[in-house]
């Protein structure tokens, strides 16, 4: 399995689902060596073989990269200081021979020029164009019956794995260049999605939502589209005994404060439930390229008293907010799949999510809105605030729904994909 | 008469700590005594005492022929009285010297001549108990933040029973008029208008150690020579105003600074027609040539000389709008405590962080803020005024 991030080093929804996902199938005995780029040390190996992207690359690519290998022979570079090599300067012949490597992966997995402008940086390219070199070694080591992989940057690293080793792949979509950077997509992020889409034997979307951009955006084969939700770790709510030390009750939103996430349909709402009710304090917490904006658009509507910014937040910080909450909202513009509500209801918070997210297609228990009505947000977020009926049926049924939502549930349907092909 | 007229400004801001959303209703604790004491005792060190040190030197060297005035925020006052008592026995010396005059200026170095008037006269009377007290003095002319003045403002001055009044001598005001003469008040001609000679300051305030200035380095031969070329006639006063950190702060020690004031009385009183006055003998002294028409706020700041360092985006509006809705209620509760804290968030530097024009006079903004970004700065004063208002509403 190839993905990028792994608890705790995490960025957002897509290192929780790996982990979710990874637990859920050691339940059903299914063995996962999970490779990520790079591993700090403190990673949970409890069910999981991880293997370390750098470390196979250093020590493993004399013997078994042939191909790579002379191309460093051909810059002739002294061969016998290679097995002792410390990584930093094994990273400057990597350098050295990138034009040489990427037209390398070029002719055997892409189609696509790597040129690069925009804000994915040339780095961030190298580094999934590297990991894909170094997934073709690990596919030689190691034996396994499935290629998995999870995202557009772990795809050339999947297709790689595949032709290395001639196993089926899987790729696993949690989110499109269409969910991130709304119709300004990205051509080359895209390009190495739709290859990947192409390539791999079977595509695992996590919704239907995404499964129709799949299908529509991508022109991926329906046949080979499966939807797979993905779920929630279960908590003990006795873990947060948090008390709140004012009366207001709290509104939160969660995440990175980006186009995609629609912060500024949160910040309008806000202002017009403060209309109405003024004991209410709205919280944002993360970060991202809108944050400045955010927090200017709540100076301009004169809230600064009631709507508090929060930066980003730890994973304990995070449940600790979960615990003081009245409502959590999540008014996402484009949004895959969306396991944030989810970790509210663990939470007994009641939560309002966009139509236009995935996880809406599986919660009954949820008030669903379109992300660009901020009256119907606004409404909903007093209607939670004031009338218990609702919030409690919310908090009571909304925690129990979730507890069914498990990991090892989807990780089930995840292994009914690979049978499909072995 | 040809004369000079030196005022120091001192000021510290008791800074905030960091005070995050999970803090609001459970710490009411705002503000970093660890950071304030150790920034103050810095400043101390390297400023404050050898300067007043120096000062002290050339009085007693000079007698009545040099003189300076300060004006020392409220809140600087409580600082050095909490920090570094050496600090306001040095200033305590100067005004027994009889040549150093002591301004008046709100107590917590605020805004509140632009927001409210009862809230403004309240803090000068403050103040003035404090400059009495320690100093034994009267203040005659007034020093408002950041030498921010109008009309408006002037009169209010006035009616407090100040005789002058001192700010900057903006471009965009005074056009092809010189700064170099006494005004006065539109409104009522009896308050005189001392204006700030920027030219002549800033040559010592910010270009003195900048080696890429084409007269660096500034020589006291030389600023004698500007000092005697840019007088008209005899009627004249060079208003020199500057904050105090000027002197071994902002300009380092090894630039020379020091040096350039001590041998800056001897050269001007031994080859020039020019005396030290303070304030309030420029008033007695001289004419007012005419009165100054001052519609808008202007102040000694940026090169908009305006109000925008402070009220200048919604940021600042809404922490500045929020934070004077509660005087009503806080003078109704008259509880102490609340209304200390009241103060000290009503320091200009807490708005001073929140500005965004950083581009042309972001350098000198940009050294003084604790905050990385003016919305880190928002961020943090709107938690504590959350708190704050919780307190208030109990």
């Amino acid at each position: 399995m190839f993905g990028w991030e792994f608890p705790p080093h995490i960025t957002g929804g897509l290192g929780t689902a790996c982990y979710g996902l990874t637990k859920g199938l050691s339940k059903h005995k299914a063995e996962v060596i999970f490779v990520v780029p790079k591993l700090f040390g403190d990673e949970d190996k409890t069910y999981v073989e991880l293997t370390d992207a750098e470390k196979v690359t250093i020590f493993q690519t004399r013997k078994s990269f042939d191909e790579f290998w002379k191309n460093i022979t051909y810059l002739q570079i002294d061969s016998t200081l290679l097995p002792y090599l410390d990584p930093q300067i094994f990273e400057k012949y990597i350098q050295q021979s990138f034009k040489i490597s990427q037209e390398h992966i070029k002719e055997e997995a892409f189609e696509t020029h790597f040129t690069f402008s925009g804000k994915y940086g040339a780095d961030l390219i190298t580094e999934v164009t590297r990991y894909a070199i170094v997934a073709g070694t690990i596919a030689k080591d190691h034996e396994f019956d499935i290629i998995h992989a999870h995202d557009w940057l772990t795809y050339p690293a999947g297709i790689a794995a595949k032709q290395a080793s001639g196993k089926p792949l899987v790729v696993h979509v949690h989110a499109t260049e269409f969910d991130r950077s709304g119709e300004h997509v990205n051509q080359t992020v895209f390009d190495i999605e739709q290859k990947g889409m192409q390539e791999a034997d079977r595509v695992i979307t996590v919704s239907h939502l995404t499964k129709q951009i799949v299908i529509e955006r991508y022109g991926i084969d329906p046949s080979k589209v499966f939807t797979v939700h993905n779920a929630v770790e279960p908590v003990e709510l006795e873990e947060f005994n948090i008390t709140k030390h004012f009366d207001e009750k709290i509104v939160t939103f969660l995440g990175r404060i980006t186009f995609q996430k629609g912060p500024e349909y949160f910040i309008e709402a806000a202002k017009k439930v403060l209309q109405k009710d003024k004991n209410v304090r709205f919280v944002m917490a993360g970060t991202g390229d809108m944050l400045h904006r955010s927090i200017e658009r709540v100076a301009k509507l004169r809230m600064g008293d009631r709507f508090h910014f929060a930066g980003f937040l730890k994973p304990e910080m995070v449940n600790k907010l979960f615990s003081i909450s009245d409502v959590y909202v999540m008014p996402s513009v484009s949004e895959p799949f969306g396991i944030s509500p989810l970790e509210a209801m663990r939470s007994q918070v009641p939560v309002i999510i966009s139509k236009q997210s995935g996880v809406s297609e599986i919660l009954n228990h949820a008030i669903k809105i379109d992300f660009w009505d901020i009256d119907a947000m606004a409404d909903s977020i007093h209607a939670l605030l004031h009338y218990d009926g609702i919030s409690k049926m919310f908090k009571t049924y909304g925690k129990t729904e979730i507890d069914h939502l498990k990991w090892e549930n989807a990780a089930y349907n995840v292994i009914q994909v690979y049978n499909s092909l072995l | 008469m040809k004369s000079i007229c030196f005022y120091f400004q001192v000021h510290q801001p008791f800074r905030l700590k960091k005070y995050s959303f999970f803090d609001i209703g459970g710490d009411h604790d705002y503000f970093d005594d660890y950071s304030n004491r150790t920034i103050l005792k810095k400043v101390a060190q390297k400023c404050y005492l050898p300067t007043n040190a120096l000062l002290l030197d050339l009085i007693k060297q000079y007698g009545k022929d040099f003189k300076v005035s300060f004006s020392l925020s409220g809140v600087f006052i409580d600082q050095i009285e909490q920090y570094a008592p050496e600090v306001l026995d040095s200033f305590i010396a100067l005004a027994e010297t009889g040549q150093v005059e002591f301004l008046s200026e709100t107590y917590a170095h605020s805004l509140s001549a632009l927001k409210s008037k009862p809230e403004f006269e309240h803090q000068v009377s403050e103040h003035r108990k404090k400059i009495e007290q320690h100093f034994k003095q009267k203040p005659t002319v007034f020093r408002n933040t950041e030498l921010i003045y109008s009309n408006r403002i002037g009169e209010m001055v006035h009616n407090m029973g100040y005789k002058g009044m001192i700010t900057e001598g903006a471009k965009h005001i005074l056009g092809w008029k010189s700064p170099n003469y006494l005004y006065a008040n539109v409104i009522n001609p009896k308050l005189k208008l001392l204006l700030k000679n920027y030219t002549l300051s800033d040559d010592i305030a910010f270009r003195f150690s900048n080696s890429a200035w084409d007269q660096w380095p500034l020589t006291v031969d030389k600023y004698t020579d500007w000092l005697n070329s840019a007088l008209q006639s005899d009627n004249e006063v060079i208003n020199l105003f500057m904050d105090y950190e000027t002197f071994g702060e902002h300009q380092w020690a090894d630039s020379g600074i020091f040096e350039f004031m001590r041998a800056l009385p001897e050269q001007v009183l031994k080859h020039t027609d020019f005396k030290f006055l303070t304030p309030n003998q420029v008033v007695k002294h001289y004419d007012v040539v005419s009165p100054l028409d001052v519609p808008y706020e202007i102040s000694w700041a940026d090169e908009e000389r305006d109000l925008t360092a402070w009220l200048g985006n919604d940021l600042q509006y809404d922490a500045f709008d929020k934070l004077y809705e509660l005087e009503d209620k806080l003078k109704e509760l008259g509880d102490e405590k609340l209304l200390k804290d009241w103060l000290y968030l009503q320091t200009s530097d807490h708005f001073y962080y929140m500005c965004t024009k950083w581009f042309s006079d972001g350098d000198v903004h940009k050294y003084f803020n604790p905050y990385q970004t003016p919305y880190a700065a928002y961020i943090n004063f709107m938690n504590v005024l959350s708190d704050f208002i919780t307190r208030i509403n109990k």
